[in-house]
C-alpha cells in the first residue's frame, strides 16, 4: 500500500514535469478588474483574450509555442499594482500587457524594469509611463495630444471658459487636465481648475461652482465611477453646457448615466467601431460574435456588445507582443525587450511603430458623443492637431 | 448673493440630513454600549447593494421594505455574532471586533459584487428634478431634511415615552444596575441595533438616489463623516447628532462654494478638533460625572 502511494505521488510529481516539457510562453495581463477603473480594465482584458483565441500559438525559432495568458488584478490601486506586478514577475511571464490607468502602470513599471520584463502599455496615456521607465512601451496616443485635441474641440463648440475637474493624486486625470488647461489657454480661453478627493460622491457643489463661475464647458477626466456621478448630478441641476473628458469615459457606465437625461457628454478615444477600414471592420464583427457567444463575456463588457476602444487596443497589444516574440526569436524577456523597439505592426487602431521613448506614433483621436436617447456612442469626428 | 448660495445650501442640507440618519446609528449604539460601531458605514453600503439586487427582479414598492428588513437583519446579526460574545471583554476587544466586521463586510461585498460601481435604481418621485428659486435639484434634496426631522422626532418620542425607551435610557445610565432591576439587556441592545440599521437603510435610499453609484467602499466616507457629526453634536445625544450632521453638510458645501474644494474634507475634521478643544463632550453632550 505504501509503495503504491509513493508511486502515485511520484507520478503526480512527474505530470507537471511533462506539462513543462511542452512549449509554453506566458504573457502577463496587468489590468484592473475591480475598483474605480475595473469596468474599463475588463474590456481591455476581453480584447486581449479575443486576440489570444484567434492566435493561441506563436512560432519561436522554428518551434511552436502555445501562449498562456496570466491575468493579475491590480484593483485600480497604485499600492496593489506593485504586488500584482511582482506576482506576474514571479510567475515568469515573458512580456506584460497593460494597464488601463496610468498611475498603476507607473507603479508596476519599476517592478518590471527591475526584473527586466518588457511591458506594453495598452491605454495608459500619461507621458511618464514610458518616459520614466525603460521597459515600458505603449501603443496608444499620449495625454499632451489628447488634452490638445479636446481643447480644440471645446473651442469648436464655442466655449470660452472651461471648468476643469480632476481627482487629487490621480496621475491620469491630473496630467490630462493640465495639458487641456495649457492648450485651452493657448487658444485664448479662460480656465477654472478644481479638484476632488478620492471617494467623493457629492459633486453638487462642483457643478454649482462651474455654473456660478460662468463656465460654458466642463472637462473632467476621471474614473468612470466618479464620471457617472458627475453626469447624473449635472443633469439633475439642468446644466446647459457640455461635459468633455478623455478616453476613460468611453464606457457603458457613461452611457447608462447619461441615458434619458438632458445632457451632452463628449469624449475622445482611440478607435471607432464603425471604422470602415478592412482590418477594423473584421475585428469588430469577429469580436461582437465572440462576445455574443458567451454571456459572462457580455457581462464583463458592460452588458452589451458595443466595442470599446480599449478592447481594440488590447487586441493590438497582444498582436504586437506576438510580433515582438517572433522578431526576437526567443521566449526570453531580455531578447523580447531588445526586439520590441523595432517592431512595426498594422493594427486595427492604426499603424504602430515606436519612437525613441517607446511610444507609438499616433496622431488621430476619435471624438464621440454619448447619445442619451439611443444609449450608444455616436461618432462625431476624427481630430488631429498640427503642431 | 442668496441666489448663488441657494444651490449650495440645498445640497448641504440634503447631504447633512443623510449623514444625520447614519449618525443616529452611531450615537444610539454608543449611548448604550459605549462602543463605536465601525461596521455601521458598511451596513449602510450593504443597504445600497440590497436595493440594486432586489429591484433587478422585484418592483420598487416591495423592494424598499425588503431592503429595510434585510439591513435590519444584517445589523442584528453583526451584533449577535461579533459583539454579544464580547460583552464582558475589555472595551478595546469589542472595538477591534467592530473594525474586523467592517473590513469583513467590505471585502465580502467586493467579492460578491465583482468590485465594480453599480448604478442605483431610479426611485420614481424622488429622482425627478424640480426648480426652487434659482436652483434646479432632485426632489430627494427637499424630502431628505423633512424625513430626517420626522424620524428623529419619532425616535426621541420612542425613547422618552415608551417602555423600551425607558429601558434604553436606564441601560445607558448604568449597565449593571439596570440588569439587576430586571431589564433584559440583550433585548435592549438588539433593539438599538435594529433602530440604527433601519435608519441607515432609509439614509441609504436617500443618499444613493442623490449619488447614484454604489461601490463596496462607498460607505466609508459618509460613515466617517456621520461619526464626526455624532461626536460633534455630543455622542449619545440624538438631536445633537442631527444638528451636528446638518452643520457638517452645510459647511462642507459652503467651503466648496468658496473655492477651496480640495480642503472641504480637511475642514470637516478640523472643525471637529476645534469643537472638541472647547467642548470636549460635543455641542449637546451630557456632562461627564464620575461616580464613586
Amino acid at each position: 500500500m505504501k509503495k503504491l502511494l509513493a508511486l502515485l505521488l511520484a507520478v503526480m510529481l512527474l505530470v507537471p514535469a511533462f506539462a513543462m516539457a511542452e512549449n509554453v510562453i506566458k504573457i502577463g495581463v496587468f489590468e484592473p478588474s475591480t475598483g474605480d477603473n475595473g469596468a474599463g480594465g475588463k474590456q481591455e482584458i476581453l480584447g486581449i483574450e479575443y486576440a489570444n483565441s484567434l492566435k493561441p500559438t506563436v512560432t519561436v525559432g522554428g518551434e511552436e509555442y502555445s501562449v498562456e495568458l496570466v491575468i493579475e488584478d491590480n484593483q485600480s490601486l497604485t499600492d496593489k499594482a506593485i504586488s500584482a506586478a511582482q506576482s506576474l514577475v514571479s510567475k515568469d511571464v515573458a512580456v506584460v500587457l497593460g494597464s488601463y490607468g496610468s498611475g498603476v502602470s507607473m507603479a508596476g513599471g519599476d517592478v518590471f524594469a527591475e526584473a527586466g520584463v518588457p511591458a506594453i502599455g495598452v491605454s495608459c496615456t500619461n507621458p511618464n509611463v514610458t518616459l520614466l521607465c525603460d521597459y515600458y512601451w505603449r501603443i496608444c496616443f499620449l495625454d499632451p495630444f489628447q488634452g490638445t485635441v479636446m481643447a480644440n474641440f471645446a473651442k469648436e463648440l464655442g466655449a470660452t471658459k472651461a471648468y476643469v475637474l480632476t481627482m487629487l493624486g490621480e496621475d491620469y486625470g491630473v496630467g490630462l487636465g493640465k495639458y487641456f488647461v495649457d492648450a485651452f489657454k493657448g487658444l485664448g480661453g479662460e480656465v477654472v481648475e478644481e479638484n476632488f478627493t478620492e471617494g467623493t460622491s457629492d459633486f453638487a457643489a462642483y457643478i454649482n461652482n462651474a455654473v456660478s463661475n460662468g463656465c460654458d464647458v466642463v472637462f473632467a477626466p476621471c474614473a468612470t465611477t466618479y464620471a457617472a456621478l458627475i453626469i447624473d448630478q449635472a443633469a439633475a441641476q439642468g446644466v446647459p453646457f457640455p461635459l468633455l473628458a478623455g478616453d476613460t469615459w468611453e464606457n457603458s457606465a457613461i452611457l447608462n448615466a447619461a441615458k434619458g437625461k438632458d445632457i451632452k457628454v463628449y469624449c475622445s478615444t482611440f478607435f471607432d467601431e464603425n471604422d470602415d477600414a478592412a482590418a477594423a471592420a473584421e475585428f469588430v464583427s469577429g469580436f461582437k460574435a465572440w462576445l455574443n457567444a458567451d454571456s459572462s463575456k457580455m457581462t464583463n463588457n458592460g452588458g452589451n456588445d458595443i466595442v470599446a476602444a480599449v478592447s481594440a487596443l488590447g487586441f493590438d497589444a497582444y498582436n504586437v507582443a506576438l510580433a515582438a516574440i517572433e522578431a526576437a526569436g526567443s521566449a526570453d524577456s531580455a531578447a523580447i525587450a531588445e526586439a520590441l523597439p523595432g517592431v512595426t505592426y498594422e493594427g486595427v487602431t492604426g499603424a504602430i511603430a515606436f519612437d525613441d521613448v517607446g511610444d507609438a506614433k499616433k496622431d488621430m483621436a476619435y471624438i464621440k458623443f454619448a447619445n442619451p436617447e439611443t444609449g450608444a456612442f455616436d461618432f462625431v469626428k476624427t481630430q488631429s492637431v498640427g503642431q | 448673493m442668496f441666489n448663488t448660495l441657494l444651490p449650495y445650501l440645498l445640497a448641504g442640507i440634503s447631504v447633512g440630513g443623510q449623514y444625520a440618519l447614519i449618525a443616529v446609528g452611531y450615537t444610539l449604539v454608543y449611548g448604550i454600549l459605549r462602543l463605536i460601531n465601525f461596521a455601521h458605514g458598511d451596513i449602510f453600503t450593504a443597504a445600497g447593494f440590497f436595493m440594486i439586487y432586489l429591484t433587478a427582479s422585484l418592483p420598487i414598492g416591495i423592494s424598499i421594505p425588503l431592503v429595510i428588513i434585510l439591513t435590519v437583519i444584517l445589523g442584528f446579526t453583526v451584533e449577535r455574532v461579533a459583539y454579544k460574545p464580547l460583552r464582558s471583554a475589555p472595551r478595546m476587544s469589542i472595538m477591534i471586533s467592530a473594525i474586523g466586521v467592517s473590513y469583513l463586510l467590505q471585502n465580502l461585498m467586493w467579492y460578491l459584487t465583482g468590485g465594480l460601481a453599480k448604478q442605483y435604481p431610479v426611485l420614481p418621485g424622488l429622482s425627478q428634478t424640480i426648480r426652487i428659486g434659482s436652483a434646479t435639484t432632485k426632489v430627494v434634496t427637499i424630502v431628505t431634511p423633512i424625513l430626517t426631522i420626522l424620524l428623529v422626532f419619532a425616535l426621541v418620542t420612542l425613547i422618552n415615552k415608551t417602555k423600551i425607551g425607558m429601558a434604553m435610557r436606564a441601560v445607558s445610565k448604568d449597565f449593571e444596575t439596570s440588569q439587576l432591576m430586571g431589564i433584559k439587556i440583550n433585548n435592549v441592545i438588539s433593539v438599538t441595533f435594529i433602530i440604527g440599521s433601519a435608519m441607515a437603510a432609509v439614509g441609504s435610499l436617500l443618499y444613493f438616489t442623490n449619488y447614484t453609484a454604489v461601490t463596496p467602499t462607498v460607505g466609508a466616507m459618509p460613515g466617517l463623516k456621520a461619526f464626526v457629526a455624532a461626536v460633534f453634536g455630543g455622542i449619545g445625544s440624538i438631536p445633537g447628532a442631527m444638528i451636528g450632521a446638518l452643520i457638517i453638510g452645510i459647511c462642507e458645501n459652503l467651503i466648496k462654494a468658496a473655492g477651496w474644494t480640495a480642503f472641504s474634507d480637511a475642514f470637516t475634521f478640523a472643525l471637529l478638533i476645534v469643537v472638541l478643544l472647547f467642548r470636549p463632550t460635543g455641542l449637546f453632550g451630557e456632562k461627564v460625572t464620575d461616580k464613586v
